[in-house]
């Protein structure tokens, strides 16, 4: 079969899994990583594998999950973004220790730039910190071969190896051939060990030496060793490469008309590296330009510092994506010959993100507001962060501290002659993601404050993945539902109401009521449910299209509804200008009328404006 | 001849930016030739600012550099200021606009009024595909698009054969772009 597809990096990737008989995954959506499981999932079903898929609860249980396929000696995966790797951090760094027996990949994508991430950290320093082996694919068809050579290598070594690919390669389109799927017929073994598998202290520090010793042999394993792109350039000068970085550099070398006068190298395992190139390209030559997102991870591997140009000595940005115009200019200048190239015109900013025409969270945010119109909002990560437009959002650090840093500044002012109102937001996969044990900890401390968990039935940011409360699973299959009421209240909450935030002023009374309570009495919650519009998957009746009708006399240009409520369906021609609605964005929620201060948005029946 | 194309497709979150991008690169593998996409996801799809970059040919790379495409396919018409020197200098610029527009280099500039085209076929939604349209019957000679109207109808045929009232929307938005 010599077929070609046009495949997103991600689905690349789960062709690779399927093909090389990945049987367990698991995953928490997080972007550029989203796509992964989704696309695995309709690989399966068109091949007809086994496979057992599964969105967890959050990376570190997905993690464990698949890890422990691995100790049963099937191959299994695990994918998540970046910062997904911090929360699955503490059993990483054990399973390195611990080994695996059937091939454990761990997907995980990095996004330098960044685009959609709160930082813009490398994963090969975690594979470095776990003592992992990691490949470093540059663009979707190789992401798709490293899934094949990364098993290997993981059952090789009996080692965890990490797959970085950066949102440059999740989000790249390419034409990827297609090969046929080896069934995996194995069965699941576990072997009783207590000296690896629930090794103590003694045997954790033999397990260390054992994987040093792994470590070492994969520093020289030849499936892995570093491509020489250009075998007939000759020079002293060279140029290693990796990821992404790879693909931009090979470019640039031609149109440069560099080719054969730069040996150009490929790393396909920045970590770790291995010994016998460093040997090489030490002794062939007089400077090494180094070029890899996001840290230099290749770069402090080679041993001879005054060698190496790179983000040490600044030959390479530090920070940001590394963007193919940045590259042209490094390797030119490194040839010699600097380039003259006309100035980019300064581009007018692009639009800001802004949460969608509709969307139940500016109805909550809105209600917030004026509830506590001078309380101190802390939210988390989600499309919620855009209430950060609504000035509805002052912080957020990561998921689940929304409730925490809610308890921080409680603390802070909490012998403050005057206590602000404190109001926390965080989506309801956010809250079971990493909220639960953060509300546990803020009854037992009694902290005055009030969580407002933003129930939207699903993960919207990342393109509607299902939630524990949805009641099916990823290929939509039933499953148990966990009520977040229960669950609010089997964390002790005492104040735990829920209401629609598209009942405006309702919605408003019960926030009122609830920042009452938490002055007086302890935290509150309010769950402020109502699906989002974009869920494809939803089952439940849509409410009735609500016409509304901005009536031009009585707008006065105030503009308070664009700047308060920030609708993309409210517009205007100019500064002084009455607001109008848009029909191609207005959604029929309904919820602005309630916005105007001069009740100019009405809603229309028989054509005309009615007072509400 | 050998086919080395490079276009920047811009818009905002909810044109149907990728959705064209992905038209154009399924048509490019129908013929035979290689193709690269880069793509926007995640946050800036809500509303946001929305750039593809389409190469077709022997490219390893999946970006575009500045002043280097053949041109430009703006949805918006603020993409041009925003996009415009991603083409190099007597590139093509295609951009949805009601109003005729000064290129900041030396582009050809077309505009198309699309959203009232939009308006005048009944789906507001199909602002996307009459660009598309526009692009693959204004665009000639030395500027040819590396695809013609036939091939982008087959990619659609394919693409959509499961929804006959979609495909017949679809296919009457990039008619109505084609005629323009």
């Amino acid at each position: 079969m010599n077929k070609r597809m046009l495949m997103l990096g991600n689905q690349a990737i789960s062709r690779g899994l399927i093909e090389n008989g990945c049987v367990l995954a698991a995953s928490y959506p997080g972007t550029p990583a989203s796509e992964i499981l989704p696309s695995l999932l309709e690989w399966q079903q068109a091949e007809n594998t086994r496979l057992h898929a599964q969105w967890a609860i959050n990376e570190k249980v997905a993690f464990e999950i698949a890890y422990t396929a691995g100790i049963a000696g099937l191959r299994s995966m695990v994918s998540m973004k970046q910062v997904g790797l911090n929360v699955a951090s503490d059993p990483l760094m054990s399973a390195a220790y611990m080994g695996t027996v059937g091939g454990f990949l761990i997907i995980c994508a990095d996004d330098p730039g960044p685009h959609s991430s709160q930082t813009e950290q490398d994963s090969r320093m975690m594979a470095m910190m776990a003592k992992i082996p990691v490949l470093d694919p540059d663009s979707p068809a190789q992401a798709k071969d490293m899934i094949a050579m990364g098993y290997a290598l993981s059952e090789a070594f009996e080692i965890p190896v990490m797959i970085r690919p950066t949102t440059r390669v999740c989000h790249a389109r390419q034409d990827v051939p297609v090969s046929p799927v080896v069934f995996d017929d194995r069965k699941p073994v576990f072997e009783k060990n207590p000296a690896r598998w629930a090794a103590t202290p003694k045997f954790r520090f033999r397990l260390h030496q054992a994987l040093e010793q792994k470590l070492s042999g994969i520093a020289g394993y030849a499936p892995t060793a570093p491509l020489r792109c250009n075998p007939d350039a000759v020079g002293t000068q060279a140029i290693v490469v990796s990821g992404v970085a790879a693909a931009h550099t090979r470019d640039v070398l031609k149109d440069l008309g560099l080719w054969d006068r730069i040996p150009l190298y490929q790393v396909i395992q920045p970590f770790p590296l291995h010994r016998e190139f460093i040997d090489h390209i030490e002794a062939t030559c007089s400077e090494i330009l180094v070029i890899e997102e996001s840290t230099g991870v290749i770069e402090i591997q080679i041993a001879d510092r005054r060698k190496v140009r790179g983000k040490v000595s600044g030959a390479v940005p530090s920070v940001g994506e590394i963007l193919p115009e940045t590259i042209e200019a490094i390797v030119a200048e490194f040839a010699g010959k600097p380039l003259s190239r006309p100035d980019l015109p300064a581009s007018p900013p692009g639009r800001r993100p802004t949460l969608c025409a509709g969307c139940p969270h500016r109805a909550s945010f809105f209600a917030i507001k004026k509830a506590a119109p001078r309380g101190i909002y802390t939210s988390d990560i989600g499309c919620y962060t855009l209430g950060m437009n609504l000035g509805a959002v002052d912080t957020f650090i990561c998921m689940g501290a929304a409730i925490s840093q809610a308890a921080g500044f409680y603390q802070a002012f909490r012998s403050e002659p005057k206590r602000p109102d404190i109001v926390a937001t965080l989506g309801d996969s956010t809250f079971f993601h990493a909220g639960i044990p953060a509300l546990i900890d803020a009854v037992v401390q009694n902290v005055r404050f009030v969580l407002v968990i933003l129930d939207n039935r699903t993960t919207a940011m990342t393109g509607n993945q299902p939630t524990p409360s949805s009641g099916r699973g990823i290929g939509g299959e039933p499953t148990l539902t966990v009520e977040i009421e229960k669950l609010v209240q089997g964390c002790g909450i005492q104040f735990c109401k829920t209401g629609d935030p598209y009942d405006v002023p309702e919605f408003i009374s019960l926030v009122k009521s609830a920042v009452t309570y938490s002055r007086e009495t302890g935290p509150a919650v309010i769950i402020a449910r109502r699906p989002c519009l974009l869920d494809r998957s939803r089952t439940d009746k849509r409410p009735p299209f609500i016409r509304v009708q901005v009536v031009q006399e009585d707008c006065d240009a105030c503009h308070y509804c664009i700047q308060h409520f920030e609708c993309p369906a409210l517009i205007t021609d100019g500064k002084d200008r009455p607001v109008r609605i848009d029909p191609a964005g207005c959604t029929g929620c309904g919820v602005c009328v309630h916005v105007c201060p001069k009740k100019a948005i009405r809603i229309m029946v028989d054509g005309k404006g009615m007072r509400c | 001849m050998t086919i080395k194309q490079q276009i920047i497709i811009s818009g905002v979150g909810g044109q149907g930016v990728l959705f064209v991008t992905r038209l154009l690169a399924e048509a490019a593998m129908m013929k035979g030739f290689p193709v690269l996409t880069s793509e926007t996801h995640g946050m800036a799809q809500r509303g946001g600012t929305v750039v593809s970059h389409l190469k077709v040919g022997d490219f390893s790379s999946p970006l575009i550099r500045p002043f280097s495409a053949d041109g430009l396919l703006a949805l918006k018409p603020e993409s041009l200021a925003q996009h415009g020197s991603f083409v190099k200098p007597g590139g093509w610029a295609i951009v949805n606009s009601g109003q005729p527009l000064q290129a900041p280099g030396e582009l050809a500039i077309t505009s198309i009024d699309a959203d009232s085209l939009s308006r005048t076929i009944g789906n507001l939604k199909s602002v996307n595909l009459i660009m598309l349209g526009a692009a693959l019957s204004k665009l000639s000679g030395a500027q040819n698009l590396f695809c013609v109207l036939a091939d982008i109808q087959t990619v659609l045929n394919t693409q959509i054969s499961g929804a006959p009232s979609k495909l017949e929307k679809l296919t009457a938005a990039i008619n109505a772009g084609y005629r323009v």
